[in-house]
């Protein structure tokens, strides 16, 4: 496990670079997650890492058909919200682990 | 898995041959996961994978039981061969794997698709298996994005870091 500045705070990250503790993160380090993922935050994004927030915490399964049903985005919005590997992005930036999901 | 790889892979093109409920979601699953990986999608429906995207044969899938030796009973017991000759029985057996398929969050053959291209990936149809099935354009899925020959179709696999998987 590594330790990695944001926003402040030293944060706990995994191999793969994701917040191990959900409970650490807010809007100032998804905003400096975002910005090494060359994301500019949008009023929109946050909608949506919330969430995915509230998802992981009611320990749901997410699905990229999930979030496009979430009434939030549709799949090809959120595909550009977070280009490139939306669910993989998104869920860094949220602060949670990447989900274990194949759909 | 913790070493990060030096040549990431940039593009898919699957080819999908086959027709079976478990044919084309192989296909589909992996298209998809690619997808939302960033990785680039291409999508090649030939001979009886056309049904995948056909309006008509789309949602109506299914999957073999008779043939099919991995085929169970609900609990495990061996499926036999003459149930499955039994008329409705593949039917009711496919609609029993589609809705299993349901409870996982996995879409059904048309919004997987939509799915697919929303992310980027493209859905190619064969010209030569149109020909034989005699299918036209407007027999397939808004999803398609062209019939293409098999010349086209290694044109569009060209590139490093490209994988050709057939299903």
């Amino acid at each position: 496990m590594e330790q990695k500045n944001y926003a402040g705070i030293a944060i706990d990250l995994n191999e793969d670079g994701y917040m191990v503790n959900m409970d650490q993160w807010n809007k100032g380090i998804a905003v400096e997650l975002a910005k090494e993922e060359d994301i500019e935050l949008t009023d929109k994004h946050f909608e949506v890492l919330e969430y995915i927030r509230n998802k992981v915490k009611s320990e749901e399964t997410l699905t990229i058909r999930a979030i496009g049903k979430s009434g939030i985005v549709d799949i090809k919005g959120f595909y550009q919200l977070f280009p490139g590997g939306p669910l993989k992005k998104a869920t860094k930036i949220a602060g949670v682990l990447k989900p274990a999901s194949c759909v | 898995m913790s070493k990060k790889e030096e040549h990431p892979l940039k593009k898919v093109c699957i080819i999908c041959s086959k027709g079976t409920i478990e044919d084309v979601y192989a296909a589909l699953v992996m298209a998809n996961g690619a997808v939302m990986e960033g990785i680039e999608t291409n999508m090649f429906f030939t001979f009886f994978g056309l049904d995948a995207i056909t309006k008509k044969t789309m949602k109506k899938l299914h999957t073999a039981t008779v043939g099919n030796p991995a085929m169970r009973m609900p609990g495990g017991l061996p499926f036999p061969s003459v149930l499955g000759i039994i008329p409705g029985v593949e039917a009711g057996v496919s609609a029993m794997m589609r809705s299993q398929m349901d409870k996982l969050d996995i879409p059904p053959v048309d919004e997987f698709l939509e799915m697919i291209t929303a992310g980027g990936g493209e859905i190619y149809a064969c010209k030569l298996a149109m020909d034989m099935f005699k299918l036209k354009v407007e027999d397939l899925s808004e999803q398609v994005k062209d019939v293409l020959t098999v010349g086209q179709f290694y044109e569009l696999s060209g590139g490093e870091n490209t994988q050709i998987i057939f299903t």
